[in-house]
């Protein structure tokens, strides 16, 4: 019983930490924010110029941070890869 | 519009709890499916439509999986 | 998953139900400069369609790519995404850099291009690895089956 009511109590401390984190984030959409200004403008205006390609948010991920999404994908190609040498390797097909 | 983000995110609370307590897995699966749509509006109302499309399909691409998996052990939970 | 899937209600209507669900993928890769949508939605959509055919068909499903066939896939597409990368190194451009590409009239013709062409690497590859995970988890275990 005692380890619940503490485990309650950090789960209400941490609770408290992260609304008072939440509340003082900027609204959503706000074009004043400091997340909203360093690079974002520069997008807004040149995707189309510069890419040719409607959806800003394809531009950014495809193009611009196109880097990043090599990475994702060279991520998603090695977990299967790992999953076929843990699932498919080290239980032979007539066991489990 | 407030006011059905609160109600979705109530509804996301009331979802996630159940699944947390239910012994039946795939009660479970699908109370995580409607968290997993909840979110999906959710982020389709704050004005991210990639990322509530992405959200959608990859809640059904992992139900799938899941039910794939209840398939192959014991449906209910012991604890 | 040797048994097919459901009753045959089910059955039928996933039947009718995969090549809108392929034409779909393809329509959320090709439309992704437009829209909402992109390789990994496509990636994910097309792998799910050839799921539901071994779901609905068994083994004995014709598209059948199985756990080596996906491997190979994916993997085609992680180099197709690194060989786009890789190629404007011979224009004298920078890692990624599809602009010098001569594919296009003008440089951001060409990136578009370029993007679609990552894209379509990004499809493959999410796809290989959905149909590896789902062969994966419901192989059949030889002679034991219900």
């Amino acid at each position: 019983m005692n380890i619940r009511i503490a485990s309650a109590l950090v789960l209400a401390l941490i609770a408290i930490a992260f609304i008072c984190a939440a509340l003082d984030l900027p609204p959503a959409g706000d074009h004043q924010a400091p997340a909203a200004q360093h690079v974002s403008p520069r997008y807004i205006e040149m995707a189309y110029q510069e890419t040719a390609t409607r959806n800003m948010v394809c531009a950014v991920l495809a193009d611009y941070r196109s880097f990043d999404t090599l990475g994702e994908i060279l991520v998603i190609v090695i977990a299967g890869i790992a999953i076929v040498y843990i699932v498919g390797i080290s239980r032979p097909a007539d066991e489990i | 519009m407030e006011f059905v983000q609160i109600a979705l995110l109530l509804v996301q609370m009331v979802c996630a709890v159940l699944a947390l307590t239910s012994r039946d897995l795939m009660v479970a699966v699908i109370l995580f499916a409607a968290f997993s749509f909840c979110s999906a509006l959710l982020f389709a109302m704050m004005g991210a439509v990639d990322v509530g499309f992405t959200e959608a399909i990859i809640g059904t691409a992992t139900t799938l999986f899941y039910v794939a998996v209840i398939y192959r052990v014991e449906r209910r939970s012991s604890a | 998953m040797r048994k097919s899937f459901g009753s045959i209600i089910l059955n039928v209507a996933f039947r009718h139900l995969t090549p809108f669900l392929m034409l779909y993928g393809v329509y959320v890769l090709v439309h992704g400069h437009y829209g909402p949508g992109g390789g990994f939605q496509a990636g994910a959509l097309l792998g799910l369609a050839v799921v539901l055919v071994q779901m609905v068909q068994g083994t004995r499903a014709e598209w059948r790519i199985g756990v080596s066939g996906g491997i190979i896939l994916a993997c085609l597409g992680a180099l197709i995404y690194l060989a786009i990368g890789l190629a404007p190194f011979i224009w004298g451009g920078n890692f990624l850099d599809y602009g010098v590409l001569p594919i296009a009239a003008t440089p951001a013709e060409a990136r578009a291009l370029g993007i679609l062409g990552i894209e379509t690497g990004v499809t493959m590859g999410v796809m290989g690895v959905i149909i590896v995970m789902f062969d994966l988890l419901t192989r059949d275990n030889g002679e034991r089956e219900e």
